[in-house]
C-alpha cells in the first residue's frame, strides 16, 4: 500500500449532528488535518459508511487480512416514523435509538470512524481518506447485503464454528469469545430493557403532572389551598420526570453504549476467529489431499498446500496482534464509558438533590391556613 | 337516668336510613326529643345547649349526646355552661340496649369544666383548639399475626395506642384485633352518626381473594404485600376516625382501642344474612335517592355537591396516575435488578483484572439502585396512591351525608304533607258529630305538628353538621396532602442522596481500570 498515510487525526474525528431529510439521515463528520490543525467538515449518509466497510472487507493485497478484527459498524438506522419500523429499529439498535435526537447513534459512529482510523492496517485503506475529507460522497454504490456478509459466516459453513483447534491459545480464545459474546449481549440488552423502562416511567408522570394540574384548577373558591398544593405537587412530578428522563439519557449515552459497542466489538472477534477456522479446516483439507494426491498432482497439491498453510500463518499471527489491540482498545472503550456514565449521574443527582431539596424548603414554607 | 329517656319517642317507624341493626337510634332520637321537649325558661342553659353545642363541633350533639346524660341534670341546675367538651370527661353511658356499649364507671364526671371559652366560641376557634394541644393521641397497627388454619384462619393485627388525653385509663395500651373488627367498629360509628351528617371514615375494603390467599398459606410476596397493605390502611383509618372531635370520644371507639375483648362482630362478615340485608339496603337508598327532588334553598349546598363531584372525578383519575407510577416504578426496579445480574455475569467472565473488579461494583450499584426505585415505590404507593384513594372513599361518606340531608329534608317534607292532611281530616270532623273521633284527629295534629318542629329541627341541625364537618374536611384534605408531600420530597431528596454516595464511591474504581 506504500507509505501513504491518513490526512486525518484519528482522534480528532466528530460527528457532531445529525439531519433528518426525509427517510434519510444525514451525518456531519469533522475532523482535523494532521499537519496545520485545519478542520475538514463533510456529509455522509449511512450508505456512505457501508460503502466504506465494504471496501475494507475488499481490500485485495492485504495479506492476513482475514485475520483483522473490523471495528464493528452499527446497524442501519431507520428514521422512519412507522411504529413496525420503528419497532424494527429498537430491536436492531438497542439502546443507539433510544437517546434524543440519535446523540448515541452519532457517538457510535464516531467511535467506528476513530477505530477505524487509528487501525495501523486499515487508516491506510484510501477509503476511508475519502470518505472523511472528500467534499463529494463516495460514489453511489449500492452495497448488496449478500456481499457485505462475505467475511462473515455463510449459512453452511456454521458447523466449522466448532472444528477443534491446533493451537491451544486460539482455542481458549474461541471458548472465552463465545462467552464474552453471550454475556455482552445480555447486558447490553438489559441495559436497553431499563432505559425502555425508564422512559415509559417518565410519561408516567408526565400524565401524573397533568392529573394533579387538573385538581387544581377545577376546585371551587374555597379551596384554594388545596389548589396550591395540588399545584406544588404536580411541580415536584414534573421535576421527577425531568430527572428519570436525564437519568435515562445519561444511561444510554454512556453506559449502554459502551455495552452495545463491546457486545459488537466480540461478534467482529467471533467472526475473525470463525474466518480463522474456516481457513484452518481448508488447510487441514490440503494437507490430506496432498498427502492423498496421485503422484502426477502431488506436485501441484503441495504447491495448493504451502500456499494455504502461509495464509493461515499469517492469518493467525495478524489475529494474535489483534487480538492483543483489541483486548486493549476495549479496555479502554469501557473505562472511558464507565467514568463517562458514573460523572454523568453523579452531576445529575446532585443537581436534582439540589432542585427537590429546594422544593422540599417551598413545601413546608407553603402557607395553606 | 333511664327515667330521663322515657318519653314516648316521637320518632317514628319509617327508618329507613342506612344504618345497622342497632338500637342505639331510637335512644338519640328521644334524647332529642326529650331535650326538645324541655322548653321551660329556667332552662335556659339547657337551650342554650342546644343552640350553641351544635355549632361547637366538639361537643356532643343532642342528637348523639351518647347517652352522656348526666349533662341533662346539670344543666337543668347550671347557670353556668358547662363544656361537654373537655376531654377529659369519662363518657357516661346510660344502660342502653346497645350491645357494643358496656356501661363504664359512672362516678367520673365531671369536674364540670366550665369554660365559657369554649361555650361561645366560633367553630374556628374551636377548632383550633382541637388541633393545638387537646388533639395528642398516636395509633398504631403491627405486628400481623395469623391465627388458626385453613378457612377458619384470620389475621391478628396488634392495636397500640399512645395518648396523653385523659379519657382513656393509660398512656399507652395495646390490644388485639381483627379486620373484622375494624368494620364493626365502622359499622356502628356509621349508623349512630352518619344520618345525622358527620362524615364517618370508612373502614378499609373487604377483599375475598386477597384473604383468602393469606388463609390457605401462600408465603408470597403477594400475599406479603396484601397484609402490608391492610395493616397501612387499617392504621389509616383508626388515625383519621380519632382525628374527628366527635368520633373520637365515642365509648365505642375507646372501647375498640382498650378493651381486651370485643364481642365478634358478626354482622360484617360479607355474604352474611346482615351483608345481604345491607346490600338491599343500599339498593333501596339508590332508588330513593334518585325519587327525591329537593328544593334547595341553601346555595352553598348545591354548590358544594357539585364540587366534590367533580374533586371526585378528578381524584379517581388522579389515583389511576399514581398507579400507573407505581406499577412503572416497580417494572424498572425488576428490569435493573436484572441489569444487575448480568453485569455481574459478565464481571466475573471478564479476564482483566481491573475491568472485571469495576463491572463487579457496577453490578452492586445497579443492585443498590434496585433497592432504591423498590423504596420510592413503596412510597409513591403508601404515601401517595393511598392517600389518594383514602379521599376517593372518604368523598363516598361525604355524599352520604348530602344524601342524608336530603333524606331527612325529605321526611321533613312528609311530615308537612301528613300535618296538612291530617288537619283536613280534622277541619272535615268538625261538621261531622263525632267528639271521639274529633279528639283524636286534633291529637293526631298535635302529633304531626310537633314531627314537622322535629323535622325542620333535623334538617337545620343536618344542614348545621355538614357545614362544619365540610369544612374540617376540606382543612383535613390541605393538611393530609401537604404531610405527604412533604414526605414524599422527603423520600425524593434521600434518594438522590443515596445515589450520590453511590457514584461517589464508584467514580474512583472506574478510573482504576487501566
Amino acid at each position: 500500500m506504500g507509505e501513504w498515510t491518513l490526512s486525518v487525526s484519528a482522534h480528532s474525528i466528530r460527528v457532531p449532528e445529525v439531519t433528518v431529510d426525509g427517510d434519510t439521515l444525514v451525518f456531519t463528520i469533522t475532523s482535523q488535518k494532521l499537519n496545520n490543525d485545519v478542520g475538514v467538515c463533510v456529509c455522509r449518509t449511512f450508505e456512505d459508511f457501508e460503502w466504506l466497510q465494504q471496501s475494507l472487507f475488499d481490500q485485495e493485497d492485504v495479506p492476513g487480512l482475514q485475520g483483522i478484527i473490523f471495528p464493528p459498524l452499527p446497524g442501519k438506522p431507520l428514521p422512519s416514523s412507522q411504529p413496525q419500523a420503528q419497532a424494527k429499529a429498537l430491536k436492531q439498535l438497542g439502546c443507539l435509538a433510544l437517546s434524543d435526537d440519535w446523540k448515541s447513534y452519532c457517538k457510535a459512529l464516531e467511535i467506528y470512524l476513530q477505530q477505524v482510523a487509528s487501525h495501523s492496517t486499515l487508516s491506510k485503506n484510501k477509503a476511508l481518506e475519502g470518505l472523511l475529507t472528500n467534499s463529494e460522497p463516495p460514489g453511489k454504490q449500492r452495497v448488496h447485503k449478500g456481499i457485505f456478509s462475505r467475511l462473515s459466516q455463510a449459512m453452511g459453513e456454521l458447523r466449522k464454528e466448532n472444528h477443534k483447534d491446533l493451537d491451544d491459545f486460539f482455542q481458549d480464545e474461541r471458548n472465552n469469545n463465545l462467552n464474552m459474546t453471550n454475556f455482552t449481549k445480555a447486558a447490553s440488552e438489559k441495559s436497553f430493557e431499563v432505559a425502555l423502562t425508564e422512559q415509559r416511567l417518565a410519561v408516567a408522570c408526565g400524565h401524573l403532572s397533568t392529573s394533579l394540574h387538573l385538581c387544581a384548577s377545577q376546585d371551587g373558591p374555597d379551596s384554594a389551598n388545596f389548589s396550591k398544593i395540588c399545584m406544588k405537587f404536580s411541580e415536584v412530578i414534573d421535576a421527577v420526570k425531568r430527572n428519570v428522563e436525564k437519568v435515562s439519557e445519561n444511561n444510554v449515552s454512556t453506559l449502554g453504549l459502551g455495552l452495545e459497542m463491546d457486545y459488537r466489538g466480540h461478534e467482529a472477534k467471533k467472526d475473525m476467529l470463525f474466518r480463522r477456522t474456516c481457513k484452518l479446516v481448508e488447510m487441514e483439507a490440503a494437507v490430506k489431499n496432498a498427502e492423498r494426491a496421485k503422484p502426477n498432482k502431488k506436485a501441484i497439491m503441495e504447491e495448493v498446500k504451502k500456499v494455504i498453510e502461509k495464509d493461515f500463518e499469517k492469518i493467525s499471527s495478524v489475529a494474535k496482534e489483534e487480538i492483543g489491540r483489541f483486548s486493549e482498545a476495549r479496555v479502554s472503550l469501557l473505562r472511558a464509558a464507565l467514568i463517562d456514565w458514573c460523572e454523568k449521574q453523579l452531576q445529575t443527582a446532585r443537581e436534582d438533590h439540589e432542585i427537590f431539596s429546594k422544593q422540599l424548603e417551598a413545601c413546608e414554607q407553603l402557607k395553606c391556613e | 337516668m333511664a327515667a330521663e329517656m322515657e318519653p314516648p319517642p316521637l320518632g317514628d317507624a319509617e327508618q329507613t336510613d342506612f344504618r345497622e341493626v342497632d338500637d342505639t337510634d331510637d335512644l338519640f332520637v328521644s334524647t332529642v326529643d326529650q331535650l326538645e321537649s324541655s322548653p321551660s325558661p329556667p332552662l335556659e342553659p339547657a337551650n342554650l345547649l342546644v343552640e350553641d353545642v351544635s355549632v361547637n363541633s366538639n361537643g356532643p350533639k343532642p342528637a348523639e349526646v351518647i347517652l352522656d346524660d348526666d349533662p341533662e341534670d346539670l344543666f337543668a341546675e347550671a347557670t353556668e355552661e358547662v363544656s361537654l367538651d373537655s376531654p377529659e370527661r369519662e363518657p357516661i353511658l346510660s344502660d342502653g340496649p346497645s350491645p357494643a356499649i358496656t356501661p363504664v364507671t359512672p362516678t367520673v364526671m365531671i369536674t364540670p369544666r366550665i369554660e365559657p371559652a369554649m361555650f361561645d366560641c366560633s367553630p374556628d376557634e374551636v377548632e383550633e383548639e382541637e388541633n393545638g394541644d387537646t388533639f395528642d393521641i398516636n395509633i398504631s397497627v403491627s405486628d400481623p399475626e395469623k391465627v388458626g388454619d385453613g378457612m377458619n384462619a384470620y389475621m391478628a393485627y396488634k392495636v397500640t395506642t399512645k395518648t396523653s388525653l385523659r379519657m382513656f385509663n393509660r398512656n399507652e395500651f395495646s390490644v388485639k384485633r381483627r379486620f373484622s373488627d375494624f368494620l364493626g367498629l365502622h359499622s356502628k360509628l356509621a349508623s349512630k352518626y352518619l344520618h345525622i351528617g358527620y362524615i364517618v371514615p370508612p373502614a378499609p375494603e373487604k377483599s375475598i381473594v386477597g384473604m383468602t390467599k393469606v388463609k390457605v398459606g401462600k408465603e408470597d410476596s403477594s400475599s406479603t404485600e396484601f397484609v402490608e397493605k391492610r395493616r397501612s390502611a387499617l392504621e389509616r383509618y383508626l388515625m383519621r376516625t380519632v382525628k374527628h372531635p366527635i368520633l373520637r370520644k365515642d365509648p365505642d371507639v375507646q372501647q375498640f382501642l382498650e378493651n381486651t375483648e370485643l364481642p365478634r362482630a358478626v354482622s360484617t362478615q360479607a355474604l352474611s344474612g346482615a351483608g345481604l340485608l345491607r346490600m338491599v339496603n343500599k339498593a333501596a337508598d339508590a332508588v330513593n335517592k334518585m325519587t327525591i327532588k329537593m328544593n334547595e334553598s341553601d346555595a352553598w349546598f348545591e354548590e358544594k355537591q357539585q364540587q366534590f363531584e367533580n374533586l371526585d372525578a378528578q381524584l379517581r383519575k388522579l389515583h389511576a396516575s399514581v398507579e400507573s407510577l407505581v406499577c412503572h416504578r416497580k417494572e424498572l426496579s425488576l428490569n435493573t435488578a436484572s441489569f444487575a445480574k448480568s453485569a455481574a455475569m459478565l464481571g466475573n467472565s471478564e479476564d482483566h483484572t481491573a475491568l472485571s473488579r469495576a463491572l463487579s461494583q457496577l453490578a452492586e450499584v445497579e443492585e443498590k439502585i434496585d433497592q432504591l426505585h423498590q423504596d420510592q415505590a413503596y412510597a409513591d404507593f403508601y404515601l401517595f396512591s393511598e392517600l389518594v384513594g383514602d379521599y376517593v372513599r372518604l368523598l363516598t361518606a361525604v355524599k352520604g351525608v348530602f344524601d342524608q340531608r336530603m333524606k331527612t329534608w325529605s321526611k321533613w317534607q312528609d311530615a308537612q304533607v301528613m300535618l296538612q292532611r291530617k288537619r283536613e281530616a280534622e277541619a272535615k270532623l268538625q261538621y261531622a258529630n263525632k267528639p271521639d273521633k274529633l279528639q283524636q284527629a286534633k291529637d293526631e295534629i298535635k302529633e304531626w305538628e310537633g314531627k314537622v318542629e322535629q323535622g325542620e329541627q333535623d334538617f337545620e341541625q343536618i344542614s348545621k353538621i355538614i357545614r362544619k364537618e365540610v369544612e374540617r374536611f376540606e382543612k383535613e384534605r390541605v393538611k393530609d396532602f401537604k404531610v405527604v408531600i412533604i414526605k414524599y420530597l422527603e423520600s425524593l431528596v434521600h434518594t438522590q442522596q443515596q445515589l450520590i454516595k453511590y457514584w461517589e464511591a464508584f467514580l474512583p474504581e472506574a478510573k482504576a481500570i487501566a
